[in-house]
């Protein structure tokens, strides 16, 4: 009872209040930002992997003929099937699937609604192809032989497009870290700014402790330690709020896998990254309330 | 009191305190101390007059170690000042009990905390020092106020606690300023018994007071501070002398 309590009355003071939030609110926004980065960087696998295995080819319908749906029809029908052989025919593609219209249907209807029929619309003919991405086909000389086979016909191995999206991906990652790092550089000062505040109103007890004898490292284990509980206590608070929120996102997203970006959740590698956050953060605050009483000691004979 | 006597028979015949020529200014200010000499013999009890602003406190505060001269030479147990280590210092100050002109007690701690905190920085945290502690505190008569808080003190328990706190450790060396500033005249008396009692162990006592009644009241040698010079009187007779390791037995024992 007598020895338990510290000789430093930090608990009590508005610093020692005021810095576990200041700490709380800087990891959250720091273990977001880092979830961010570390969900793009997935995200960019995700996209390559999903599809550079891919390739769609167009076979636009009636823009040579404009005398009736069956001629139509048979044109198209004829080079459907000319560009499939011609698929199936060269190495690397592993698979040339037509798509129905009704599926077609499906996937314009966010565009143009339940209601539109195809009928009348020049839908073009889609053929969906998967490459061996172990060896894919020389995509230049099949599309040469596509355009033969049907006039008009587009290959589109999405390349372009996942290009511009990984471009994108690519900023977002790094405005991701470039933020975690301002965060982190900004959580050191405030931190240790907050921590040499309140340690600036206990001058008088530094003083009276150096004076009764203390050893500086006596006096600097006073004031570490409790840095570092208060800054841990504040750093755990708000990492516990971040990951509550990637969750709560998550959940608003629907939890499993999109189209444009996968599942958000945490991975293994995530965690012990998050859980470094305080630890770290934590750390800054011990070694600041360290040097700023060493340093204060330091001024007295 | 449980005092031991400090190693007193290996310091006879040798300074406790020895200041050569001391000198002390602030900054580039004018000199608040300058020719300062005197020797305080092991055991030896002393007053230290001058009207304030003498440089009562600023003469203490150099030798708990708190100020560096800024000329001349001071020796504290045999050893010159300027040549120990920051350790060999923090260790000599363990050795000299302080009592504070501002108390300087911390109001976040119990009375009895606040007077066991020397103890607690020299590694002693056996709970047995509580009972030790109290029985001090009980002494200065504080024996109801072991768990209070200094804010809730009157000035007279804050200075007693601060005396307390500063023989706790059985100090070789009490210094203390203006204890009796913010008592009445009758407990004046008594903690200046207390020191007595104190010396009486082996403990070497100053203490700085512009209480002239006070000092005349008591047997001891005076160290008046006047104009920035000290200078050694025995009580009454100015002899310019130290008057040794014996202890007086003034009018007070």
């Amino acid at each position: 009872m007598l020895f338990r309590r510290s000789d430093v009355p930090l608990d009590s003071d508005a610093s020692g209040r005021f810095l576990p939030w200041l700490v709380a609110v800087m990891v959250y926004l720091a273990a977001l930002a880092l979830v961010c980065a570390l969900t793009m960087t997935r995200a960019i696998s995700h996209w390559e992997k999903g599809l550079s295995g891919t390739m769609t080819i167009q076979i636009p319908q009636g823009l040579a003929t404009q005398d009736g749906t069956e001629a139509k029809g048979a044109e198209a029908k004829g080079a459907l099937a000319r560009v499939t052989r011609v698929l199936l025919e060269t190495p690397g593609v592993r698979q040339a699937e037509v798509l129905e219209a009704a599926e077609i249907e499906r996937l314009l209807e966010p565009w143009l609604g339940a209601a539109a029929g195809l009928a009348d619309l020049p839908v073009p003919a889609l053929i969906s192809v998967t490459l061996d991405a172990a060896a894919p086909p020389d995509l230049e000389a099949l599309a040469r032989r596509v355009a033969e086979a049907a006039p008009g016909a587009v290959v589109d191995s999405h390349q372009a497009w996942l290009g511009k999206v990984r471009d994108l991906a690519r900023t977002v990652q790094l405005l991701s870290v470039l933020v975690v790092g301002l965060i982190g550089t900004g959580a050191i000062a405030i931190v240790a700014f907050a921590t040499r505040m309140g340690l600036s109103v206990h001058g008088h007890v530094i003083e009276l402790l150096h004076l009764i004898g203390a050893r500086d490292a006596y006096v600097a284990r006073q004031f570490q330690s409790h840095a570092l509980r208060f800054a841990l206590r504040g750093g755990v608070f708000g990492l516990a709020l971040a990951i509550a929120t990637v969750f709560l996102i998550g959940r608003t997203l629907g939890g499993g896998e999109t189209i444009l970006l996968p599942a958000l959740s945490l991975q293994p590698l995530d965690w012990s990254v998050l859980l470094l956050l305080p630890v770290a953060v934590a750390l800054v605050a011990m070694f600041t309330a360290r040097t700023t009483v060493l340093r204060t000691l330091g001024r007295m004979p | 009191m449980p005092c031991s006597a400090p190693s007193q028979a290996f310091l006879i015949g040798t300074n406790l305190v020895r200041f050569e020529d001391v000198a002390l200014r602030y900054g580039a200010g004018p000199e608040v101390l300058g020719g300062v000499s005197f020797n305080l013999r092991p055991g030896s009890f002393h007053f230290m007059t001058g009207a304030s602003g003498a440089g009562k406190s600023s003469l203490l505060s150099m030798i708990y170690l708190a100020r560096r001269p800024s000329g001349g030479k001071i020796h504290l147990f045999e050893r010159d000042v300027a040549t120990l280590s920051r350790h060999e210092r923090a260790n000599m100050r363990r050795r000299i009990g302080v009592v504070f002109q501002d108390f300087r007690l911390l109001d976040h701690l119990t009375a009895l905390e606040n007077v066991a905190l020397p103890l607690k920085i020299s590694g002693q945290r056996d709970e047995k020092v509580r009972h030790h502690v109290a029985e001090l505190l009980a002494w200065v008569g504080l024996a109801e106020h072991l768990d209070a808080y200094p804010p809730v003190l009157s000035g007279g328990q804050k200075q007693r606690i601060a005396i307390a706190r500063a023989v706790v450790g059985r100090p070789s060396l009490l210094l203390a300023d203006e204890p009796t500033g913010n008592v009445d005249d009758r407990m004046a008396v008594r903690l200046l018994y207390l020191f007595e009692e104190l010396n009486k162990l082996g403990t070497t006592i100053v203490i700085a007071t512009h209480n002239e009644s006070l000092v005349g009241r008591f047997n001891h040698p005076v160290l008046r501070l006047a104009n920035s010079r000290a200078r050694l009187e025995s009580s009454g007779v100015s002899s310019g002398l130290d008057r040794g390791a014996r202890p007086s037995k003034g009018s007070a024992a």
